[in-house]
């Protein structure tokens, strides 16, 4: 498959993917590396991965990152109220203590997490692991382990290998910098928000019945908005909620009615300063330039 | 396609081609190994290779590490590959004549070291010398007013006191935020895996109870020191402090900057705190000289803050804030420096002077960016950070 084909196919299933990701994703696939994802917050860094199991009709196993994630969490753990159990039930049975613990440190009391349950299915899955500068330095250490050797080591159990290698997407927007260890593991590409036709290409696919005009008006408009000064810039998702609050309130032209596109506002501005920066004034003004 | 540049006859290959382009990338700051060239090369085989855009994205995947490495890459590949037809002679560069401080910033700073190092060498035996090097001292003097020597300025046993000083705000810098846990004598909670392991032994019978908490994680101290002009007067107290930190913190790491950066972290491991100093002062050449506050907080947020700064370290800044570069180089440089996520302490001496306001033009720009801005400028005014440090 070339990656034009990937990049067709991700269409397909709705995600406008620019040539510089399609390339990458490719290598991904083909050189079977990981690949880092880095870009603010909504340009579509989780969404890569949900379309791209969809593509290879795999499953997608997502690892959320946050501060104080440990191997318990992320790769194994035991289940220990079985293994009380067992062990109490072994103890009425008159079971040695041999049996018992070869017993219950077997896999039947392991509890699989998701870098363990990626390396153990039958069909490569799609690993995401989201949101991965969220987690602290020991972490990447953790995940430095499993990417470069595909296996995982359980001292009772022994190491187990992959049956297959997931194909590991990890995203990060920039909370804090990456080590450079994990940064060579990984193929890199940077999502920025999309440009005008991109973008009118994602809103065409995700909402297919919006007239062109508005459409076009809309994107127009959002572009603009990205350009004031802002806290939190609106993302591709924001620009989607845009769309299907104008859908369900049936506007068909932006510069309408300004009370109802201030109403909408809401869905692209997240932030109490921005709402009141984004005056009736302002919005008027950047909905008429963008028509 | 002639736009792409045409290579030697003695070209050896597209091997050769690729290493001097990984070559030419890490003269330009990228950090990439040996194994990159393998994956490059092996990237090339799954595009069509004869086609620029599509080399170019997939190059740019595999070596390109963060934001600003993408950025710039476009630039560097048409640089290699695209120079207009020219017939590139050199195709893997001469690796001698290298000295990148981004890659080799330890290795820069152990040369330094040890360069130091042997230039003080006849300093070993103070004892003789220093009856017959009066008269020297007095002529270097005369010739070099602005080379100042830090011995002059700090003595052994303001040292110790420093050493005192750091040595406890190092331990007020204690990070309680680790969400981990870990085996402990007394902790919050059961730790399961060793109580299943030790309950084996009493039929099942969980009689011990092990116990795991959340451990105290130590904090990096990165102390960058101003020793422009404008702070002499305050350098006999931050020096001290600094020989003492570095004495009492094996982890700290320090830096004076006036015109530029120095890392003088090796120097003051030295065991003798007075030979130390020497070293220190042999470093820090052009002292007391004019300061550029923003560029060697870029330079430092760029080079060595990569390899030394995480979330877990408090960079102690010890300077005036009176800055010849515009303030918004310091204020990106700290914003910079704010992203590795560890926390900015800004010790001001003028702060201590009634009426002070931060109007300073860099002052003003740091000041969003600090996590704590304090006045300091005796030993006495340190240790009564303690409970500010604490907090933070």
């Amino acid at each position: 498959m070339a990656w034009t084909d990937l990049q067709t196919a991700m269409a397909a299933q709705g995600y406008v993917a620019s040539d510089d990701l399609s390339v990458a994703l490719h290598l991904a696939l083909s050189l079977g590396r990981p690949i880092l994802l880095e870009g603010t917050a909504g340009v579509g860094k989780t969404e890569v991965a949900r379309v791209l199991a969809a593509v290879q009709d795999t499953r997608l196993i997502r690892l959320q990152c946050y501060e104080g994630l440990d191997a318990s969490q992320a790769i194994y753990e035991w289940n220990y109220q079985r293994q009380l159990l067992a062990i109490r039930a072994a103890g009425e049975a008159g079971q040695t203590g041999a049996d018992v613990e070869a017993r219950i440190f077997s896999e039947d009391y392991l509890m699989e997490r998701p870098l363990l349950a990626a390396i153990r299915q039958d069909k490569a899955p799609v690993l995401l692991i989201d949101e991965v500068d969220r987690a602290d330095e020991e972490f990447e250490a953790y995940l430095l382990e499993v990417l470069a050797d595909y296996q995982v080591t359980i001292p009772e159990l022994g190491t187990i290998k992959a049956t297959t290698h997931p194909i590991v997407i990890l995203t990060a927007n920039g909370t804090r910098d990456l080590s450079d260890a994990l940064r060579r593991r990984c193929l890199y590409t940077y999502l920025d928000y999309p440009d005008r036709t991109t973008e009118l290409a994602i809103l065409n696919a995700r909402c297919p019945n919006v007239s062109d005009r508005l459409a076009g008006q809309i994107i127009g408009f959002v572009q603009k908005l990205r350009e004031e000064e802002l806290e939190k810039v609106p993302g591709i998702a924001e620009m989607l909620d845009f769309t299907a609050a104008l859908m369900g309130l049936g506007i068909a032209d932006l510069t309408d009615d300004p009370a109802v596109l201030q109403a909408t506002l809401t869905t692209l501005l997240k932030t109490q300063s921005d709402q009141a920066n984004v005056t009736t004034e302002v919005a008027q003004r950047i909905a008429g330039r963008a028509a | 396609m002639s736009r792409v540049t045409r290579f030697a006859g003695r070209d050896p290959g597209p091997a050769a081609r690729m290493s001097g382009f990984l070559a030419h990338l890490r003269e330009n700051g990228l950090r990439l190994g040996v194994a990159e060239t393998g994956l490059a090369l092996d990237a090339l085989t799954h595009v069509v290779a004869a086609d620029p855009a599509q080399c170019k994205r997939a190059l740019k995947a595999v070596c390109s590490g963060c934001k600003e490495e993408a950025a710039q890459f476009d630039d560097l590949f048409d640089a290699f590959w695209l120079n207009g037809g020219k017939v590139s002679q050199k195709i893997v560069p001469n690796l001698s004549n290298r000295a990148s401080d981004h890659v080799h910033s330890s290795r820069h700073a152990k040369g330094e070291a040890a360069g130091a190092g042997q230039a003080n060498a006849p300093d070993g035996g103070t004892g003789e010398a220093e009856s017959d090097g009066l008269g020297k001292l007095v002529a270097t003097e005369i010739a070099n007013l602005m080379k100042k020597d830090l011995r002059d300025l700090v003595q052994a046993d303001e040292i110790a006191a420093a050493e005192q000083v750091a040595r406890r705000l190092g331990a007020a810098l204690r990070d309680r935020r680790s969400r981990r846990r870990i085996a402990a004598r007394k902790g919050d909670r059961l730790h399961f895996r060793k109580v299943i392991r030790q309950s084996l032994a009493t039929g099942g019978e969980p009689l011990r109870l092990p116990k795991k908490r959340r451990p105290d994680r130590t904090r990096k101290i990165a102390a960058i020191c101003d020793v422009s002009g404008s702070m002499t007067v305050y350098a006999q107290v931050f020096l001290a402090f600094l020989a003492g930190l570095l004495r009492a913190d094996p982890q700290a790491d320090a830096y004076l900057f006036h015109t530029r950066l120095v890392r003088i972290t090796e120097a003051l491991r030295d065991r003798d705190a007075m030979r130390a100093l020497a070293r220190m002062s042999l470093m820090a050449d052009g002292f007391a000289g004019g300061s550029r506050i923003g560029g060697s907080l870029e330079q430092f947020a760029k080079t060595y803050a990569k390899r030394f700064v995480d979330g877990r370290t408090v960079v102690l800044i010890l300077s005036d804030g009176y800055d010849t570069d515009p303030p918004a180089v310091l204020a990106a440089a700290l914003t910079r420096l704010k992203k590795r996520g560890c926390k900015i302490i800004w010790l001001n001496p003028l702060k201590g002077w009634r009426d002070y306001e931060p109007v300073a033009g860099g002052m003003a720009a740091a000041l969003p960016h600090l996590d704590l801005f304090k006045a300091a400028n005796t030993l006495a005014d340190l240790a009564a950070l303690e409970p500010e440090l604490v907090r933070l």
